[in-house]
């Protein structure tokens, strides 16, 4: 018996311990061991009412908070992934994928929307972390490279919200070439003078941050967030020492340069659609 | 000291029995011809045995073979002029990148790569091949200058990965990359990219968006090297070799699964073994393939190659 799905199991993303864990039950912050109810927890935009912090959190509650209504419209909802080198580890990687499948509800790391945000027209593209760790492969491209192609065709802004340990390894070649494939679109979405806006959330390393999530006119976090290249226990390894206290977080990122801005999510949204006006 | 690979064993075997039999010959004043050209012909038949059925990992091995030309080598062979330039005109210059303008015959090129030492020494200044962010922003800071006055540009790339210390996260690795990989596909001026040696990641990646990405025979190039690969999915170093099968990071495989557009072949056993051989192809493929790419305008060379990378990946719908 659990009143505390997240403490008991310690992996579970919010998403399913919402599923699991119906309007009425509680929610402990990791952080400062307050308890709340999940309705609470949820009018703060899944952030603690008392110290802040903020809760990992999925597309489809990225796509509630965002969207008016809630409403939206999916680009390549069924993309799905195949398995060019026919990679096995422990595990061959289709099972892998349909295993995930099966315990996320989700088809890969990224979800891809357009709709709009207090009466702004927006690409949205979410990753998932629950996802084999929002790792990229080619259908994170491939759903990226499609949403800023749409953002490109209907002139209207992009906004990625990246969650990722990295790089899919199953994919090897085809994951690293998803770097350059974003990259490339986001090449052509800044000569057509759209905006891009880079939201990196809690964790962001990896390819990711070498890529895309590093390219935004806007680059923006949430607080707290981790953010880096190289993940920090390979840093300490390198290093050989203990890294300082909070280092590699959104606000150690933002005093050295690379970031416009931190966010707390409760006020994305109206930030988002301020700064989009500013720009019309 | 000649460094061995374990597969080269048995070929430095006959090689050494072969010198010792000809220094008999040439002592006793013996007519050895016969037996020396046997033992010839059975020195190449093994060579093209042993390198025609390499594993991936023994590829692996052969890229980073410590007596393999590095960047600085190819430029020294090919060139007829080289001017090096340093610096990423904001916090330092970066030894594990080098670059600069090099005439080869009639044309000048930019040429930038990662660079490996090979001593105890060299090997710490230039950082193991490892870029810290001034090494992508100075690669950034050339190709742009390459564009200026119109001179193509030749990225040789070898490299164990972007280097993953503490001051290269405080000064944007990942930022530094991203935006080396996001320019180059704009650049107005032909980009050969031609991985030499070790192709690891996003440190590779930073400098290899190109009209043509073309391997040497014996390099390789994926998302991960196979000991990483191996520590996170088997959780131990040990499946390096089975990692590289699975990773398919040959120069063939990334052909075939057509996510670089050509290999370059080396000399029998590597290119460590005639530099003059290994250069010269790598000289000859350049000149060629700038010819073709001179033949199209920036706006189709840049279109093409947005179009090139945007295909590469598997889904289903
Ligand atoms: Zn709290």
């Amino acid at each position: 018996m659990s009143w505390f799905t997240r403490k008991d199991k310690g992996i579970l993303t919010p998403t399913e311990a919402k599923r699991e864990a119906p309007d009425g039950l509680w929610y402990q912050c990791p952080s400062c061991k307050k308890v709340m109810h999940t309705r609470e927890h949820r009018l703060f935009a899944w952030t603690c009412s008392s110290c802040n912090y903020h809760e990992k959190i999925g597309s489809q509650d990225y796509f509630e908070l965002l969207f008016d209504q809630s409403r939206y419209t999916e680009l390549d909802a069924f993309m799905s992934s195949g398995d060019p080198l026919k990679f096995e580890d422990t595990k061959r990687y289709p099972d892998r994928i349909k295993a995930t499948e099966k315990k996320t509800g989700l088809k890969d790391a990224v979800r891809t929307a357009h709709g709009k945000m207090n009466d702004v027209e927006v690409v949205v593209a979410a990753m998932d972390f629950s996802f084999i760790g929002g790792s990229m492969g080619s259908v994170v491209g491939e759903k990226i490279a499609r949403g800023i192609d749409y953002a490109l065709k209907h002139k209207i802004p992009f906004l990625m919200i990246s969650k990722s340990g990295g790089a899919r390894m199953m994919e090897a070649g085809f994951s690293l070439m998803q770097m350059a494939k974003t990259s490339a679109k986001l090449a052509l979405l800044a000569e057509a003078k759209i905006p891009y806006v880079s939201l990196l959330t809690d964790p962001t390393t990896g390819g990711v941050t070498a890529s895309y999530a590093m390219l935004g006119d806007f680059n923006i976090s949430e607080p707290g967030a981790l953010i880096g290249f190289a993940g920090p226990r390979v840093i300490r390894e390198t290093i050989g020492k203990d890294l300082p206290k909070g280092f590699q977080s959104a606000e150690f990122v933002l005093e050295h340069g690379f970031l416009d801005f931190i966010v707390d999510r409760k006020d994305l949204k109206d930030k988002l659609t301020a700064l989009f006006n500013m720009l019309k | 000291m000649r460094t061995l690979l374990d597969f080269e064993k048995p070929i430095a075997e006959l090689e050494a029995k072969l010198a010792e039999m000809k220094k008999l010959a040439i002592d006793n004043n013996v007519d050895v011809s016969t037996a020396a050209a046997q033992l010839e012909a059975s020195i190449e038949e093994l060579k093209k045995e042993t390198f025609s059925n390499l594993t991936r990992w023994q590829r692996v091995q052969l890229s980073r073979h410590p007596e393999r030309p590095y960047t600085l080598d190819y430029i020294e062979h090919m060139c007829d002029e080289f001017i090096e330039l340093f610096g990423d005109r904001t916090v330092a210059d970066d030894k594990a990148m080098v670059g600069g303008f090099g005439r080869i015959g009639e044309e000048t090129f930019m040429i930038i790569g990662q660079q490996k030492g090979r001593n105890t020494k060299q090997r710490q200044l230039r950082n193991f091949g490892m870029p810290n962010p001034e090494g992508y922003r100075k690669a950034l800071r050339l190709m742009k200058m390459a564009e200026k006055f119109n001179k193509p540009i030749v990225t040789l790339i070898d490299t164990p990965g972007a280097f993953p210390g503490l001051e290269a996260e405080e000064r944007g690795q990942g930022e530094a990359i991203a935006r080396n990989i996001r320019d180059m596909f704009m650049l107005k001026v032909p980009v050969i990219c031609i991985i030499i040696g070790e192709g690891a990641s996003g440190g590779a990646l930073g400098i290899a968006i190109g009209d043509r990405v073309l391997m040497l025979e014996n390099a390789w190039y994926s998302v991960i090297s196979p000991e990483n690969c191996s520590t996170i999915l088997w959780r131990t170093w040990n499946f390096k070799e089975q990692a590289a099968e699975a990773l398919k990071l040959t120069a063939e495989d990334m052909k075939g699964n057509k996510l670089v557009d050509g290999i370059i072949p080396e000399p029998l056993g590597g290119a460590h073994l005639d530099f003059e051989q290994a250069t010269q192809t790598v000289k000859n493929v350049i000149l060629e393939t700038y010819k073709e790419l001179s033949q199209l305008t920036p706006e189709e060379r840049i279109d093409q190659r947005i179009e090139k990378f945007s295909s590469m990946g598997v889904v289903t719908e």
